[in-house]
């Protein structure tokens, strides 16, 4: 055990000043401490991306930040992205589409799939996969993945259109 | 394909409904199993061997259990309480199996990398971690074999008390191999490699037990809530309605999570020991060291033909590596592909023979398709070799030895019966997609440009639905149990409908699948179908999920519990409506009499008689009923498989450029999750043939322990799949369906190497075995290209 430090962060639009160990991962800072569990640990190496986020805006693997080194930042989580009654685009997609299975690496997927769309609003089919290639799905062959991604998109450009 | 989701009680089956487990799963809502928090629980972590193969000589525990927030330290010495061994569940009558004992914690030796001997329990996860590397085990290492072939020839040995390391002799003979081949003209023999791979769900395993005032809830991740519960109460001295085992929303299992594991056990054993709850979550390393690995077999195989193509003669000898321990159905997995070793061709005389072996390498057990990918890829490879040998082209060969439509039952040479059929249907409808002819022209196009291009075929058929137990049972295949299914059906006082399935999918879809089917047969909406499986507590005893089996048992067991329903539910509107019970129907989600549609009365009003109790005389009240259903026969899916690769002869880098399934698993009930499960399972098998292996280096140390290592295929990969379909129904149950988890993968690792194959064979490669890695393909062709030279000179 080392000594702990307080930090302060901003996850899903609400402040929580939490008091860490300096090696906590933010993955476990979000799952243990502030109860948000759709965020996933698939792999420990930063491969499989069950655990991506959105920090400052941009997409991250949640497993390789240090809760320390987000003091001060702006989280969303997949519990931040839409709910159940209001859904975000990606979450309506892959569910349309069966981009999911067993569901485990989906959070990170939407996540990701949200970051890629905002950052590039009419992917071709080459950059959807490329873009996702650090998010690991053992379920759907990312057939449906990729689909959803696109249909996302789509739909995201007639509305802002 | 466009996704129906307006609700209605009728026309569900054969519909594209979109799930009704998502809503959860992509608002962050699933609830695994490290998402369950209990209050007072503990943490567990394992000290695991870094040894392949050495005596234990001493743990010293006292430092670790010394560190701040530590518990205790278990070692195996600890757990002598236990009611015996892990299990191991296949007795094959007159076949002796080896099976020395394997303990949870070791008891004086390690035999594998990663095997555990001890566990630190403590206050977090990061604690426990720390603790762990402070147990100090002193280890005399002991000589490791890792090669099966070596393993098989002699010593050293893994179990020095066996004096070998042959697990058991298994053989399925059908007609006379040897008379087959003295008829043949012309005979091919292979050796066919098909290496070790990782199940690699992205959840790896977790647990979550609490023991508590005499009774145990395990929250696990598995596969088989029933099969755990039983292991647990016989190994833990409880009573087994004292136990109650849920596996709550599971990450994927693809067979790694069918399976009783030892930190199941020690979890249990601890929360009983320690009285608060302890949960342990496995890292990726662990997961990639010591969750049961599958294939791992070496294979000489040999075919005989005719100078028509036509087989007369298929021998295939198997040994199996079954790493250093039998898991729970270890030695039976090869004996699987065994039962559909001739593939979908009519060949009078087959015969596998199986050894298996232990080496000092993590257990295997099945992986998605457990036996069966293991025959199609020998039996797909090995024809596209003789039909290359004849000088006939791959799709007349494969169209010379189907078995004819009509021959259907069929009974074939290893003695089970091909439930239905229809090979030519499935391959006809495959060439629609793909042009032969012109992907013919274009290839040779394109080598004159030096790109190698090749197209490869596979028309294969499995044997899934497990099981039916008088086949698979004690005095048949040997599994020590019966693979029924149960259902129970509840309509509640308003209507709604709760199905309880003995089934335990975990990803498949079969909360919506079953409520599609359930919904049109009680006319209401699926919407108001609640599934519910995976949790001991709540329904009958059930077998669980694995084996492509959910839906063709398991689907069928609620079938007839419905059955049982509406036939309580005709009786109770025939004395409502004055008709007589064969009168009544389900039509337009009413119940009615036939020909008067407008005299009917709706569920509701049906479960409302039920539990008010104005039932007609004699006639219990409530409306609920319970069905278990052993199958007849298994279900034999099939398909018409093509891919197209492009292999790059500098670097030897294949890549998938097409890849077009067409299956036949009978009915569909909804196609979007069939179209799934064949996209999945496609990559899976993908996988093993161009990117994945679990590798072991000489000493026995495990080189792919983790994702930076263990290549995954990821989207990158992999192209958009073509999918199409042909519809033959299975006479097996009453819904006509098939299963089709293990389809895709059952498939494609045959299919992408006879394209590959195809690819190179200009380059002088004929033949090369998986996986088909950049280096091993730029070998062959280097291999290839040196002997050309020198025969040339």
């Amino acid at each position: 055990m080392s000594a702990t430090v307080n930090v302060r962060l901003n996850v899903n639009g609400v402040d929580h000043d939490l008091e860490v160990e300096p090696r906590l991962l933010l993955v476990h800072a979000l799952r243990d401490n502030l109860n948000l569990t759709g965020t996933h640990v698939g792999c420990d190496t930063s491969n499989c991306g069950a655990c991506t986020i959105h920090l400052d805006g941009a997409s991250v693997k949640s497993c390789t930040v240090l809760t320390v080194q987000a003091d001060g930042a702006a989280i969303t989580t997949i519990e931040g992205i839409g709910t159940e009654d209001d859904l975000h685009p990606m979450q309506e997609a892959f569910w349309a589409n069966h981009g999911l299975q067993c569901g485990y690496c989906t959070p990170g997927m939407i996540m990701a799939g949200a970051a890629l769309i905002a950052e590039n609003p009419d992917p071709t089919e080459d950059e959807v996969r490329h873009g996702l290639e650090g998010n690991l799905c053992r379920c759907t062959g990312y057939h449906n993945i990729v689909k959803a991604v696109l249909d996302a998109a789509g739909k995201s450009r007639e509305v802002t259109a | 394909m466009s996704v129906a989701d307006a609700p209605s009680p009728t026309g569900n089956v054969g519909r594209a409904m979109r799930r009704k487990e998502d809503p959860a799963l992509i608002t962050g809502k699933g609830r695994y199993v490290d998402d369950i928090a209990l209050p007072a629980m503990l943490w567990a972590s394992f000290v695991r061997s870094p040894e392949a193969h050495a005596k234990v000589v001493s743990i010293d525990t006292s430092v670790a259990v010394g560190r701040p927030g530590i518990n205790a330290v278990f070692t195996g010495e600890d757990m002598a309480d236990i009611g015996g061994p892990l299990p191991m569940a296949w007795a094959p009558p007159g076949v002796e199996v080896a099976n020395p004992p394997h303990w949870p914690l070791a008891r004086g030796e390690v035999n594998h990398v990663g095997d555990p001997v001890a566990v630190v329990i403590g206050e977090d996860r990061y604690a426990v971690a720390d603790a762990a590397d402070d147990v100090i085990v002193e280890y005399d290492p002991l000589p490791a074999v890792v090669d099966p072939e070596a393993a098989i020839a002699g010593g050293p040995f893994v179990h020095e008390e066996l004096g070998t390391n042959k697990v058991h002799e298994w053989s399925l003979p059908g007609g006379d191999v040897e008379a087959g081949f003295a008829e043949a003209d012309v005979i091919v023999e292979r050796r066919v490699i098909n290496h070790r791979i990782a199940g690699a769900p992205i959840e790896c395993r977790g647990v979550l037990a609490d023991y508590r005032a005499g009774s145990l809830t395990l929250y696990s991740a598995t596969q088989v809530p029933h099969f755990v519960r039983l292991f647990m109460a016989l190994l833990l001295g409880l009573s087994e309605d004292h136990v109650r085992v849920i596996a709550p929303d599971v990450g994927g299992g693809f067979g790694q999570k069918l399976q009783v594991y030892g930190e199941e056990l020690i979890a249990c054993w601890a929360s009983r020991k320690l009285g608060v709850p302890v949960k342990w979550i496995e890292t990726r390393t662990e997961n990639m060291s010591v969750a049961h690995q599958g294939r791992d077999q070496i294979s000489h195989v040999k075919m005989g033909a005719k100078k028509d193509g036509t087989i007369t003669a298929w021998h295939v000898k198997i040994l199996a590596d079954f790493g250093a321990y039998n898991m729970i159905l270890t030695p039976l997995i090869p004996s699987l592909g065994a039962f559909v070793m001739g593939g979908c061709y009519n060949i009078p005389n087959v015969q596998t023979d199986i050894v298996g072996v232990f080496t000092n390498k993590c257990p295997t057990d099945a992986i998605r398709g457990a036996g069966r990918p293991e025959a199609t890829q020998m039996i797909e490879v090995t024809l596209d070799q003789l039909a290359h040998e004849l000088g006939i082209d791959p799709i007349e060969i494969r169209r010379k030895n189907f078995i004819p439509k009509e021959n259907f039952p069929a009974a074939v040479a290893t003695g089970v019966i091909y439930d239905s059929g229809d090979y030519h249907a499935t391959l006809d409808k495959l060439l629609e997609h793909v042009d032969v002819a012109a992907f013919r022209a274009e290839q040779a196009k394109l080598r004159e440009q030096g790109i190698y291009r090749g197209i490869g075929f596979c028309t294969w058929t499995e044997i899934c639905g497990l099981a039916p137990s008088r086949i698979t049972g004690p005095a048949g295949v040997g599994v020590q149990a019966g693979l029924w299914e149960s259902a129970m059906v509840r309509v509640h006082n308003t209507g709604a409908v709760t199905v309880y399935s003995g089934t335990s999918p975990h990803g498949q879809g079969l909360d919506t699948a079953f409520a599609q089917i359930v919904a049109d047969m009680l006319g209401v909406d699926p919407a108001v179908v609640e599934v519910i499986h995976g949790d001991t507590s709540m329904g009958p005893e059930g077998r669980n999920t694995y084996g492509s089996r959910s839906l063709a048992t398991g689907g069928e067991a609620i079938v007839k519990a419905t059955n049982k329903v509406i036939e309580k539910a005709k009786a109770i509107v025939a004395a409502e409506l004055e008709a007589a019970p064969e009168d009544i129907e389900v039509s337009d989600g009413k119940f009615s009499v036939k020909g008067s549609p407008d005299k009917g009365m709706a569920l509701a009003d049906v479960a409302g008689i039920a539990y008010i109790g104005a039932v007609p005389e004699g006639m219990e009240p409530g409306l609920e009923e319970t069905m278990f259903y052993d199958p007849e026969n298994f279900v034999f899916p099939f398909g018409a498989h093509a891919c197209i690769v492009d292999v790059d002869a500098e670097t030897g880098k294949t890549k998938v450029v097409r890849y077009v399934a067409v299956d036949d698993c009978g009915n569909p009930v909804n196609p979007m999750l069939i179209d799934g499960q064949i996209h999945g399972g496609v990559v899976h098998g993908i996988g093993q043939a161009l990117y994945e292996q679990v590798a072991y280096d000489d000493e026995g140390q495990l080189v792919t322990g983790t994702f930076v290592n263990y290549a995954l295929p990821t989207a990158a990969e992999i192209p958009s799949f073509e999918t199409d379909r042909t519809v033959t129904p299975s006479p097996v149950n009453s819904m006509g369906v098939k299963g089709v988890g293990e389809a895709g993968t059952i498939a494609a690792s045959a299919v992408v190497t006879n394209a590959v194959i195809d690819a190179i064979r200009p380059l002088g490669v004929s033949y090369i075995n998986m996986p088909l890695t950049p280096i091993r393909v730029w070998e062959a062709i280097q291999d290839a290209q040196s002997s050309q030279a020198e025969a040339d000179q």
